[in-house]
């Protein structure tokens, strides 16, 4: 089985897969870091996106090889030294998440979002989110959470 | 909104912390020792008889524990699914319920249908050797289309069920009605159609079975709304093991909506198959099997008619409805389309008459059941439609004709033509204050400003009602429901002050740990951050009911209140004992005991302490400890109302229906956490936008093939579909629990589909059905167009 070697969460890791193994499978299954989900077989909901090398990605769509050498960030290694990331504050105070399960793809994409664009208005931000499904919230407090985490009012 | 973290405030939640930092745990998160894995093999067919199936080179493959067929299961004994909702006929027969195997036995009666489970070492493993079963089916004709299941010539899926019906079934005066529509000034008419939906949660359904042979236990994880339902159905009806022997877990559980109630043949026979081979099985569905077996919503066809007299009273309501039940009976799917759905047909007003058949009965489709709504939504839908066509064939404002026929604040209780007796409300004002928001008196300078740039500019009004927190439990057993409709709360004090709340009501994303720890917080004077909830799990919560018809604030809450009571009575004896007073002369209030008239008191950290180290202490006449379990059974349904108000831009061109207001007002009763709340009817009006623009299961009415499979085929709302909504609230306490609470969780979903078909209707100027997708519009504008010329 062929070895594949990458930087998650700033450490660096090391395991022999099945050459077919995707990247979501290397995260949850041999690093055990369960915080990115699979809600789909389509590459079409999201719950699975990281960062790799710094961009949003679906970890779904991308095999554990392909990520060879990169650094890939998780939802487990978004917040620092105890603190939580901004976005992930903005999520809990807007109510921006019930079941959870799509929120770990949705945070992880809001963050890559704000790289890119630091004060998107509110049909920028819908219209980034079209790869993340939630079935919860109907988006209202997400979009809340976003603008709230990129620094600008939130209404209503 | 009151401060702090009392009852009503909107505090941030307490689950939050593990969701947003990858901690969560759901079931496809937990692994054990020596698990294997399953996969199902489904039937590429809508209807085939199965000749025979070899499973010989399956079995022969690497790392394949066992193939199983239903056969298998037959064998052992394993009992078939059921239905745990007995529908009595308008003839005084029970309704019929087909045989529903786990796994096929020697037909299969719709796409995605299991015909056989492997268990192999990987996933992988077990997909590959799945592929290696040979099954003979020799097709059959199929019946898909219930328009036409019914008739005569239709193929039967059932040899012991004639007709493809299920059950005949009525509701209300036929005579009554049928003179009121005699006298009728107008009649309104109209045939709609119930699109049928498919739930959706973003977690996939997980089961992972394992059993001990050492304690003889099994322990089912998985994702459950109400495992001890589902733990009662595997060992009373299915015969995996007697209750005691079986623990059912259903932890962090990523969504519901309803498709989560059931027991479904996959949780079955992962259970089952644990037992045979003695180690842990596990089933994790891709996102194309939850499509084609999750129990799907809806899907009803209607013909209505209103009847009005000359001062515009309504009279008068007829309704024949047909009910798809898809090719088996799910657990709560006859409810669905009757005591869920015709008993809600008087809406908002005073209709005198009211008359419903039901038909309901089988396709070769996926089972439906209850989806977030579950029989109001079709309700709703129906009776808003109808009257706003009505309002346009009399000449007279939506809004007008409405308030015209409301049942007033002072006629409560309200005693309907159709069984339910409303609690309370005030629907009048909910109306003024949507009309309010809205700026109803500038629409017509909005429309002809929309005019002015090419968009047709449409509103839609919905005041809807609904019943929520299913009860007594006396009267849904009389009405053939199999189990009780109560819930349960145990309040165990820690000896330091600190409180573990075990409830019977599950969460999964309502926030049960945020709001129920309000409650305990606010009843007992305990800090929130000293409040943990605990729920979902068979072996440590006492025997509760789950979650679902918007249930867990009224019912699980009253729960709540009542074991809360029973903590405060017992803590007035301990404190007496401690206060050397009277227990007469204890007062409580906000987590102190004082003697009445005096200074002096006990906090309930120091009840719990004197409870639990009973040095000092009435040991004679009081039980130490302070643990206590309340249940709670109401004597009504909850009926939350509202007014909801859509207006939207039709672009004529293309047929693209936008949003371009939103407008709910809801009567929750009392709010117990406003920021969940709202969260509840953002989610809600998502799903009712999604039915009413943009979902739609269809398959094949010939073949039986579901065309709308995966979210490429099956819209799903995304961020850029839906509008930002606007949301005001009245608190009419619902009189009947302790809390006032009347449930939050379905008013969306039942209230805004017709809000949004009426506004489009408003626009184009044509009826449409559901969803109104942009081809859909087009074509009926077109149409409009072609008529006028």
């Amino acid at each position: 089985m062929p070895t594949v070697s990458m930087t998650v969460n700033g450490t660096y890791e090391t395991r022999e897969v099945e050459g077919r193994t995707l990247l979501v499978e290397f995260l949850r299954e041999h690093l055990g870091l369960t915080g990115t989900h699979v809600g789909c077989d389509t590459s079409q909901c999201g719950a699975c996106v990281v960062h790799v090398d710094g961009k949003s990605v679906k970890s779904c769509t991308l095999l554990a090889a392909q990520a060879e050498g990169a650094e890939v960030t998780t939802i487990e290694g978004l917040a620092t030294g105890g603190e939580l990331h901004p976005m992930q504050a903005a999520f809990r105070e807007h109510h921006g998440l019930q079941c959870g399960f799509c929120t770990p793809g949705m945070i992880m994409s809001a963050v890559d979002l704000l790289q890119t664009n630091s004060k998107p208005s509110e049909r920028e931000i819908r219209e980034w989110l079209e790869g993340n499904l939630c079935r919860c919230t109907g988006y209202h407090n997400i979009v809340k959470a976003i603008q709230a985490a990129s620094g600008q009012a939130v209404e209503g | 909104m009151p401060e702090g973290t009392g009852i009503g405030a909107a505090v941030p939640r307490k689950e939050d912390q593990r969701f947003i930092t990858g901690k969560g745990r759901y079931c496809d998160d937990i692994n054990r020792p020596g698990q294997v894995y399953a996969h199902f093999l489904r039937s590429p067919h809508a209807h085939a008889k199965i000749s025979s199936i070899d499973k010989s080179a399956a079995e022969a493959a690497p790392a394949v524990h066992a193939v199983y067929v239903g056969q298998d299961l037959e064998d052992a004994g394993v009992g078939g699914l059921i239905c745990g909702w007995v529908v009595t006929q308008k003839n005084g027969e029970p309704h019929r319920a087909p045989k529903h195997p786990v796994i096929a036995v020697d037909r299969v009666r719709h796409v995605g249908e299991v015909v056989a489970m492997v268990v192999a070492d990987t996933p992988a493993h077990a997909k590959d050797a799945a592929e290696l079963i040979e099954v003979d089916y020799e097709a059959l004709p199929t019946s898909v289309d219930l328009a036409r299941t019914f008739d005569g010539d239709a193929v039967q899926l059932h040899d012991d069920v004639p007709n493809n019906t299920t059950y005949e079934w009525e509701v209300g005066d036929e005579a009554a009605t049928a003179e009121a529509f005699a006298r009728a000034a107008h009649v309104t008419k109209l045939d709609i159609v119930q699109n049928r939906l498919i739930p959706n949660a973003i977690e996939p359904r997980v089961a992972l079975g394992d059993y001990d042979s050492g304690t003889g236990e099994f322990t089912l994880v998985t994702t459950s709304q109400n495992p001890h339902v589902a733990r009662l159905i595997y060992a009373a009806f299915i015969g995996i093991a007697p209750e005691n022997k079986l623990r059912v877990v259903a932890p962090d559980v990523g969504g519901g909506f309803g498709s989560k109630i059931y027991t479904y043949s996959e949780d079955t026979a992962v259970i089952w198959a644990a037992g045979q081979l003695g180690r842990p099985v596990k089933w994790t569905a891709e996102r194309s099997e939850a499509f084609l077996g999750d129990a799907h919503g809806r899907d009803h066809v209607t013909h209505a008619e209103l009847a009005l007299d000359a001062d515009h009273n309504f009279v008068g309501l007829k309704v024949e409805t047909k009910a798809n039940m898809g090719a088996y009976l799910q657990v709560f799917s006859t409810c669905v389309p009757t005591y869920l759905y015709a008993t809600l047909l008087a809406g908002q007003y005073r209709t005198p008459a009211i008359h419903c058949t039901v038909r309901a009965g089988f396709t070769n489709t996926c089972p439906v059941d209850a989806y977030r709504g579950a029989g109001r939504p079709e309700a709703s839908y129906l009776v808003e439609r109808l009257v706003e066509k009505a309002a346009g064939e009399v000449g007279l404002d939506p809004a007008e004709l409405r308030r015209r026929n409301f049942i007033a604040p002072d006629q409560f209780p309200y005693e309907t033509p159709v069984l339910m007796t409303y609690d309370s409300g005030d629907y009048g004002q909910l109306l003024d204050k949507g009309l309010a928001h809205i700026k109803y008196d500038e629409f017509p300078a909005r429309r002809a400003e929309s005019e002015r740039n090419g968009k047709l500019r449409g509103i839609g009004f919905s005041c809807f009602i609904e019943a929520c927190g299913l009860a007594p439990s006396a009267i849904i057993g009389a009405l053939g429901g199999g189990v009780g409709q109560w819930e349960s709360a145990n309040i165990r004090f820690n000896p330091t002050g600190s409180v573990t709340l075990y409830t019977g009501s599950h969460s999964h994303g309502q926030g049960h740990e945020t709001v129920f720890a309000q409650i305990v917080s606010d009843l007992l004077g305990v800090p929130l951050e000293s409040v943990e909830v605990v729920h979902g799990d068979t072996g440590v919560v006492p025997f509760g009911m789950g979650t679902y018809g918007s249930r867990s604030g009224p019912v699980g809450g009253g729960a709540i209140v009542t074991a809360a009571n029973k903590i405060i009575e017992k803590g007035k004896k301990i404190a007496a004992h401690l206060l050397e007073a009277a227990v007469e002369d204890i007062e409580y209030q906000s987590g102190s005991f004082s003697v009445a008239g005096t200074d002096r008191a006990k906090s309930m950290a120091e009840i719990a302490f004197a409870a639990y180290v009973p040095h000092n202490y009435p040991i004679e006449e009081l039980e130490p400890g302070l643990d206590e379990t309340g249940f709670f059974d109401p004597s009504n349904f909850t009926f939350p109302s509202g007014t909801y108000i859509c207006e939207v831009e039709v672009e004529p061109a293309t047929g693209v229906v936008t949003i371009v207001d939103f407008v709910a007002v809801d009567d929750f009763g009392t709010i117990l956490n406003p920021l969940i709340v709202e969260g509840q009817v953002h989610g809600g009006i998502a799903q009712g936008v999604g039915q009413a623009l943009l979902e739609c299961c269809i398959y094949d009415k010939e073949s039986g093939q579901l065309l709308t499979g995966s979210y490429m085929d099956y819209t799903m709302p995304r961020a850029s579909d839906l509008p930002s909504i606007r949301l005001d609230a009245l608190e009419i306490p619902c009189p009947h629990n302790p809390l006032g609470a009347k449930g939050c969780g379905e008013a969306g979903a039942i209230a805004s589909p017709p809000a949004v078909i009426n506004a489009v209707v408003d626009a184009i100027g044509v009826d449409i059905d559901m969803p109104a997708t942009p081809e859909k519009v087009w074509r009926a504008l077109q149409g409009r167009r072609a008529a006028a010329e």
